[in-house]
């Protein structure tokens, strides 16, 4: 595995075009050429991506960079302007059920009425279907994935009940409860407690283990080594992509972030 | 004569209209909860006045064409094809202009209902066909229901519900998370249409029983009145079904228990009845429960200030503090400690203290986070956790509680 930083000339360019269509069908998530665009202002430009199965891969860069656009254009949550997104190597459409979201808590309303189950609940929705009546074997299944997250004795509350850190939890266990192959999360680590930390890095260590994918927006720099075999470094274009002793280093920091990060501070970071 | 009319005694055209109101109650309540959930409520208002010009071109239509102007099925029709095409230009507008919902609601509302009053008055002074009746739309006229529309409501309300039954799930998911319902491939933009066709739906139903102007209310306040009293979803919906049947019910049994009492509206205020009953009385959010949790809180707080006072040898001036530890027992009526008090003080003291090594030791952060001055340390802790604080705190083993 080399490292992919971005100079003039696109990388994809040196390899034949056979060799492109082999990565593209093995990996879980591969994006070709995404451009995403707000009004006439792209939050996301042209951007190449290649996930590697059974890995974590972090996604950084600085606020506004469009990391969270670029797993919202992959989830077709919103339409890019131009640009091909394939799955396991067929269309997202074909594999919508391989792929879990844990979307930002900041997305829902937290009054809504419903409770902790209810909300893991939903992540079996395909599996309910339009009629079929919650079942035993279910509400089991959910709270199993409740146990998981250190949240099953939560099962009965009000949602809005919970602490931010809880609710994110709640939300990675509805993913939990799709059974999916590969996982996406948007800042799970955003305004969360250290035990609520430490619970999601270890389910998501041990869908690893099981030999998932998952991929992270992620905020913190302090905690990229520790955490995940690859990065994706994007600010607006991609700026690097590869195996963290590679990819996160201070030239690509330096890149990604320009003068937004002291450079004492790369230095400490790229070798940590 | 209530009583009459809530039993169904006062003839055909009272006891037609009570059913009628009663499904029609039931379908808006149920309906309108899935709105509420997407905090959309005021879409609604939007497309019951959109219906307005609708009906007036519709009995133009038929009226030239020879037919009865007043036929109910082709008013209908004609107010859901103009109440449609509201709800399309809302779209639109919040769509593809930088406008936001709400003003886009503003604009259709009043634009619509504008051209539909127009088209009333034009009716009136053209004096075709028989027009008398057609204003009876605004707010809803019940006096010359026939079988054949209860008929027609009875079905559009059955055919409503059997759609709701089908869909409520993936609009119970859109309306919660609407971006987690697009990642798992469900077309949220055809849901939300769907959901806007159920409410027009609904709309057009009812407005021979209340009319355009107010079936917005049996939209929208059963399903706030539900609210209160349940914290899941698929039962706010239930309730406002409930709900929203039982004040249709009760309100036509109202207007028909006496001479020129207006069907609708009376519905509207038995609703709000409810409502207001619910506001006061529901446990957990109700305004009575809040109050008196707010009290019970802020005895705690005092108690605890004033315990906490008297083990550092404090003066206590606040007169609710006083009285509170008066009535607890916990002090003379000279303000000075009772034995119990002394214990108990000596007690909060200690606790206080013990919360002070939690908090300051970085690997009780889980606990320390629970500090709000007023929990019981035990209920944080193990026995075998607060000794090793105390052997830390050093002084006495252990403090009476």
């Amino acid at each position: 595995m080399s490292v992919e930083i971005v100079k003039t000339q696109p990388e994809d360019a040196t390899i034949s075009a056979q060799a492109q269509d082999a990565k593209i069908a093995q990996s879980p998530l591969a994006i070709r050429g995404l451009t995403v665009s707000y009004g006439e202002k792209p939050a996301v430009f042209s951007v190449d991506m290649t996930v590697e199965p059974g890995q974590m891969t972090a996604i950084i860069g600085p606020n506004g960079a469009g990391k969270s656009t670029l797993l919202k254009a992959a989830l077709g949550i919103v339409a890019p302007v131009s640009g091909r997104v394939s799955v396991f190597g067929r269309s997202l459409a074909e594999q919508r059920a391989r792929i879990a979201y844990v979307p930002q808590r900041a997305s829902v309303d937290w009054d809504f009425p419903t409770r902790v189950i209810d909300v893991v609940l939903m992540g079996l929705y395909r599996e309910l279907g339009l009629l079929g009546w919650i079942k035993g074997g279910h509400r089991a299944k959910a709270l199993d994935c409740l146990e998981r997250v250190g949240m099953g004795d939560f099962a009965a509350r009000q949602i809005g009940q919970l602490s931010g850190g809880q609710q994110q939890r709640v939300f990675l266990a509805r993913a939990l409860a799709q059974g999916a192959d590969l996982y996406l999360l948007d800042e799970p680590f955003a305004g969360v407690d250290a035990a609520t930390e430490k619970a999601i890095i270890s389910v998501l260590k041990s869908l690893r283990e099981a030999g998932k994918t998952v991929v992270v927006v992620h905020h913190d720099l302090a905690t990229v080594t520790e955490y995940f075999d690859r990065v994706f470094l994007i600010n607006t274009r991609r700026v690097a992509e590869g195996p963290v002793a590679e990819a996160f280093t201070e030239e690509t920091l330096q890149a990604a972030y320009g003068g937004r990060l002291a450079t004492s501070q790369i230095d400490k970071l790229a070798r940590a | 004569m209530l009583l009459d009319a809530l039993l169904l005694q006062l003839g055909y055209n009272a006891t037609l209209v009570a059913i009628g109101a009663a499904l029609l109650g039931t379908a808006a309540g149920i309906t309108g909860t899935f709105l509420f959930l997407r905090k959309r409520a005021l879409v609604s208002d939007a497309v019951s006045h959109a219906t307005l010009p609708g009906v007036c071109i519709a009995f133009l239509l038929m009226a030239f064409a020879g037919g009865d102007g007043r036929n109910l099925a082709g008013l209908l029709a004609g107010s859901a094809v103009s109440a449609g095409i509201g709800l399309w230009c809302m779209n639109w507008l919040t769509r593809n202009t930088r406008l936001a919902e709400d003003a886009a609601i503003g604009a259709v509302l009043s634009v619509f209902f504008g051209f539909g009053i127009v088209l009333l008055t034009v009716i009136q002074t053209l004096g075709v066909g028989r027009q008398a009746g057609l204003e009876g739309f605004l707010l809803g006229s019940t006096a010359g229901m026939l079988y054949s529309d209860a008929v027609v409501i009875a079905a559009g309300g059955a055919v409503t519900l059997f759609l709701v039954l089908l869909t409520r799930r993936p609009m119970t998911l859109v309306a919660f998370d609407p971006e987690y319902a697009a990642a798992r491939g469900l077309p949220v933009d055809r849901i939300d249409m769907l959901m806007m066709g159920l409410v027009m739906a609904v709309t057009v139903v009812g407005l021979k029983i209340v009319g355009l102007i107010l079936i917005v209310a049996l939209l929208i306040i059963p399903a706030v009145t539900a609210r209160f009293w349940t914290e899941r979803s698929e039962y706010v919906v239930l309730l406002a079904g409930l709900f929203g049947g039982v004040a249709a019910y009760l309100g036509a049994a109202l207007s028909a228990s006496a001479p020129n009492l207006p069907t609708g509206p009376l519905i509207v205020l038995v609703s709000f009845a409810l409502f207001a009953l619910s506001l006061f009385l529901a446990p957990n959010r109700g305004v009575l429960a809040a109050v008196l949790r707010h009290l019970r809180f802020q005895r705690r707080v005092h108690l605890r200030q004033g315990l906490l006072a008297l083990a550092q040898g404090q003066a206590i001036y606040e007169s609710l503090t006083l009285r509170l530890l008066r009535r607890a027992d916990l002090v003379r009526a000279d303000g000075v400690a009772t034995g119990k008090g002394k214990a108990r003080a000596a007690k909060a003291l200690r606790d206080e203290q013990r919360w002070e090594v939690v908090r300051s030791d970085v690997t009780q952060e889980a606990a320390a986070a629970l500090y709000d001055g007023l929990r019981d340390i035990e209920t944080v802790l193990t026995r075998d956790q607060i000794q090793e604080i105390d052997r830390r705190i050093g002084g006495p083993r252990e403090v009476a509680s």
